[in-house]
């Protein structure tokens, strides 16, 4: 059984086609990885895959329902951790959690353990009854993920996981990222555009480029199909996408000014 | 060794009844609205201060504007003092003010990514809504308090019978609830706090004026009259008074006060409901 499964899925905004007959599949227990340019349309297959965001056309079963038909199942099934900060800073971690354990019907006897269990999964046992505005972006991330995991879903979405975190607050996130699929067996889906986080976490990587599939499989077989000596992952993406650096589509003012500001607070 | 996601029964592979109704027999959608209010409360619990800054306005209205008013008898209140009369008037507009601005909550969320969160979980869009409604009226029961306190001071005659207690709290509920929702519907159409900032402080006070908050309806010239007959706040107000007060009377009936507060909050989810997930698009 696949865990997301997208057949000619497509999302026009106006004239503007962000994504354009996308098939996939992943399959449980998969780190899948959705890379691409800003503006790629990454964020929008994760929002339609979320029930965010209905497609124009096309379809998409997620951990066995129909995003369009079952969104209500589709919700119970998944977790998210958006791009942007998705914790309530005037409430303590543990508040945090606790708030989402109950919006998630995780049941009353397994809560408390529950909890415990997240906050050790994140490390922030220590931290848990500081307000989370006292939090570093790192803490604030790791945080995110345990609130995600608490119902245990099949399919948990993270969206840019690491962006704007230090190189050792993303070793963090990495090694929770593998813990969710090793241990608890579920199926992660993630946009980046960090190569070394795809070829690090991922068993396979679809590279997007202005809404169509440019490139698809693993690191390796990637890294092959530019038929370049060493070649890496930045390469193949350059390669793909034909931005190696400036991406044309870099999102509006008020996308940039949102990010940056979230970025101060993350800080 | 970890809990495995197979010791928990998968969220999908229920029956439709147990998706909709948590173990207890209470209806889900409550439970997940009465957890947004608990996550308004906690946060007061921790900042206590805006509830404080929240008591000027109305002490000015009742210290100053009601009492000049008392003295100089400029508007007939019939066998009640002016400040008896003003007194539910400045509750009802003091939970209006939070309430019309609560919208901005939401905006700020999105701002965060926390409607993207919240949109995502099991809970349903009008469980998000009435949520956000209610933790409104958490926010205008500690006004109540507030304004209480006040008129208490001024020498309001007060009904203190437990029922009539209980009486104004609902209707609070429900008139912070009708204008959180309306100011939500603003927000998921504006989506920006500039905007949504302007178009709350044109809509505030002609709710205000165009009620019977500071005089009675029979005072209004026809055109008026109309429009306070279709303002919510009218009937919110109507009702604290005959309630608030010793002595205080209904003009339309308690009954047909929350009839109306109740209708209005039931269409005004409705569509809320539906514009919601704008928000996230």
């Amino acid at each position: 059984m696949t865990m997301v499964e997208t057949s000619g899925l497509a999302r026009r905004f106006g004239r503007l086609t962000a994504v354009d007959g996308l098939n996939l599949a992943v399959g449980p227990g998969e780190i899948f990885g959705l890379l691409g340019p800003n503006g790629a349309g990454k964020t929008t297959v994760i929002k339609m895959l979320t029930t965010l965001l209905p497609p124009t056309a096309g379809t998409a079963v997620v951990a066995g329902y129909d995003v369009r038909r079952q969104p209500a199942r589709v919700r119970a099934s998944i977790g998210y951790v958006p791009q942007l900060i998705s914790v309530d800073g005037a409430l303590s971690g543990y508040e945090n959690l606790l708030i989402f354990a109950k919006l998630y019907g995780v049941p009353r006897a397994v809560r408390r353990g529950r909890i415990a269990d997240a906050l050790d999964f994140a490390g922030l046992s220590e931290a848990a009854r500081r307000e989370v505005r006292g939090y570093s972006g790192g803490m604030v991330r790791r945080l995110e993920l345990a609130m995600a995991m608490l119902h245990r879903p099949k399919v948990l979405f993270l969206d840019e996981p690491t962006v704007g975190l230090d190189p050792v607050a993303r070793q963090a996130v990495w090694q929770q990222v593998r813990l969710l699929a090793r241990e608890y067996g579920m199926t992660l889906f993630l946009t980046t555009h960090y190569m070394e986080e795809a070829e690090l976490l991922c068993g396979r990587i679809m590279i997007l480029n202005l809404g169509r599939v440019a490139a698809a499989g693993s690191p390796a077989e990637l890294k092959q199909s530019i038929q370049q000596p060493d070649a890496t992952l930045d390469m193949v993406f350059a390669h793909f996408t034909g931005h190696p650096l400036e991406a044309e589509h870099e999102g509006n003012y008020r996308d940039i000014s949102r990010t940056r500001r979230n970025l101060a607070r993350l800080g | 060794m970890r809990e495995t996601i197979a010791t928990y029964p998968e969220p999908g592979a229920t029956s439709p009844a147990s998706v909709d109704r948590s173990c207890g027999g209470q209806p889900r959608w409550l439970g997940q609205c009465l957890t947004l209010a608990e996550m308004e409360l906690r946060k007061l619990r921790r900042d206590p201060t805006e509830l404080l800054t929240r008591a000027v306005q109305p002490a000015l209205w009742l210290l100053v504007f009601g009492e000049v008013f008392t003295r100089i008898h400029a508007i007939p209140t019939g066998d009640l003092r002016y400040l008896d009369f003003l007194a539910p008037g400045v509750l009802a507009q003091s939970v209006l003010f939070i309430a019309i601005f609560y919208g901005i909550s939401v905006i700020w969320e999105r701002d965060l990514g926390l409607v993207h969160k919240l949109l995502v979980s099991p809970a349903s869009r009008a469980a998000l809504v009435l949520g956000k409604a209610l933790s409104a009226g958490v926010r205008g029961l500690s006004q109540g308090f507030i304004v209480y306190g006040l008129a208490w001071l001024l020498g309001v005659k007060m009904n203190w019978h437990p029922l009539a207690l209980l009486g104004v709290a609902v209707t609070v509920l429900l008139g912070a609830a009708v204008f959180s929702t309306f100011s939500l519907i603003i927000a998921c159409i504006v989506k920006t706090r500039e905007r949504f900032m302007g178009i709350g402080q044109i809509l505030t006070m002609p709710l205000f004026f165009a009620s019977n908050a500071m005089y009675p309806v029979a005072l209004m010239p026809d055109w008026l009259k109309a429009v306070a007959h279709i303002n919510p706040l009218t009937y919110e107000v109507d009702a604290i008074r005959a309630l608030m007060i010793q002595g205080g009377a209904t003009a339309y009936g308690i009954g047909a006060d929350f009839a109306v507060l109740t209708l209005a909050l039931a269409l005004l989810t409705t569509i809320s409901s539906r514009l919601y997930p704008n928000l996230a698009r």
